[in-house]
């Protein structure tokens, strides 16, 4: 594949790096990511892949776009209110770069679709706000040997770590089951700050970049925590669990999980549930 | 060194048709297509491009053999591929 002049020119900035190099771009161009959630941490991950030229990017969430959102979700505007998340993003993401291939999935994933649209990508972003479904990608990830990054966000909190196949641990090897329900507020009832979700989604685009490059380290076997109030980034490393329910040598997990969607169900109108 | 003839190379990258940095790019495209050791011929312009594009070739590991002045605003940069790293 020979770049075009046109594309020698977009992707200057990263062949340029000795790190990328035109092997790096190549690699780009040529990988797959699949971007779970086309909400706070999903909209900086999609764009700036998008950027990158990251070849073909699926995008799934089932959600339309909300007033709410658009205070951190930044790949939507106040005119793609009322559409579905993943259209206004695949608009946003060809008018970045016609170059990428955007494939839209207006689903939520569960355990009946999630290994069949994991396997057609190279590595996956975990930008979802719940439980079950981090859960559920991870186990996916894991079953079908497919590399992912995790990350969380609350109020002026967040985190994130890769897994890669064989190397270091799992989500499930750190976080073993989902947190009783209503034991952990969600982003909804919590708040969150918008640049929040921009500082990880950002980080967790750069480790795409990076496991698609080959440039660098990934967050394998660690997990990178950012207190925005005090300014502190924190790398704790994390074992591999030797009985982990999913990615040990004798997994109890060998295929995906539906658990209670417990964290979504608070209604704003309805604030007591009355 | 000195006595290396123009006509003896056969690689060629012409990044006369382009500006700052993609001169460099296009170069560094170029060169990543060679094996090691193979020599190219990279015709470039006065100004911008020859002050800056041979610095750029030899920080990422190649090795500059001449630079040959065309006296028509053009000159050709003759490059041995260097050893892969990355």
């Amino acid at each position: 594949m020979a770049f075009t002049n046109d594309q020698l020119e977009r992707y200057s900035r990263h062949i340029i790096l000795k790190e990328i190099g035109v092997k790096g771009q190549k690699r780009l161009l040529n990988g797959s990511v699949l971007v779970v959630g086309a909400g706070g941490l999903g909209a900086p991950v999609a764009e700036y892949l998008a950027a990158a030229g990251v070849g073909k990017i699926g995008i799934v969430d089932a959600d339309n776009v909300d007033l709410s959102n658009l205070q951190r979700q930044i790949i939507h505007t106040t005119a793609d209110i009322g559409k579905p998340k993943v259209i206004s993003a695949a608009e946003t993401m060809q008018a970045i770069n016609p170059d990428v291939e955007v494939k839209p999935y207006q689903e939520f994933l569960y355990s009946g679709n999630v290994m069949d649209i994991v396997k057609d990508y190279d590595f996956v972003i975990d930008g979802t706000d719940n439980f079950p479904a981090k859960f559920l990608i991870n186990d996916a990830c894991v079953l079908t040997k497919t590399a992912f990054c995790h990350a969380g966000v609350i109020r002026f909190q967040g985190q994130l770590m890769t897994y890669v196949p064989g190397e270091g641990p799992c989500y499930r090897c750190v976080f073993k089951d989902p947190p009783p329900k209503g034991a952990v507020p969600t982003c909804r009832e919590a708040g969150v700050i918008g640049a929040m979700v921009g500082v990880i989604g950002s980080l967790q685009a750069m480790e795409a970049v990076k496991y698609l490059t080959g440039a660098g380290e990934l967050l394998t076997g660690s997990l990178l925590t950012y207190d925005a109030l005090t300014n502190q980034f924190r790398k704790i490393k994390l074992p591999k669990d030797p009985d982990c329910a999913v990615c040990s040598d004798h997994p109890t997990i060998t295929e995906p999980i539906d658990y209670e969607q417990a964290a979504c169900d608070f209604d704003p109108k309805n604030p007591l549930n009355e | 060194m000195a006595d290396i003839n123009l006509d003896q190379i056969e690689n060629r990258a012409d990044i006369t048709d382009v500006v700052c940095p993609v001169t460099f790019v296009k170069a560094k495209v170029a060169l990543e297509e060679l094996e090691p050791g193979d020599l190219i011929a990279i015709h470039m312009n006065d100004g911008e491009p020859v002050q800056n594009v041979p610095r750029s070739i030899k920080e990422e590991g190649h090795q500059i053999l001449k630079l040959i002045d065309n006296e028509d605003g053009t000159y050709d940069l003759i490059v041995r591929r260097g050893e892969d790293d990355a």
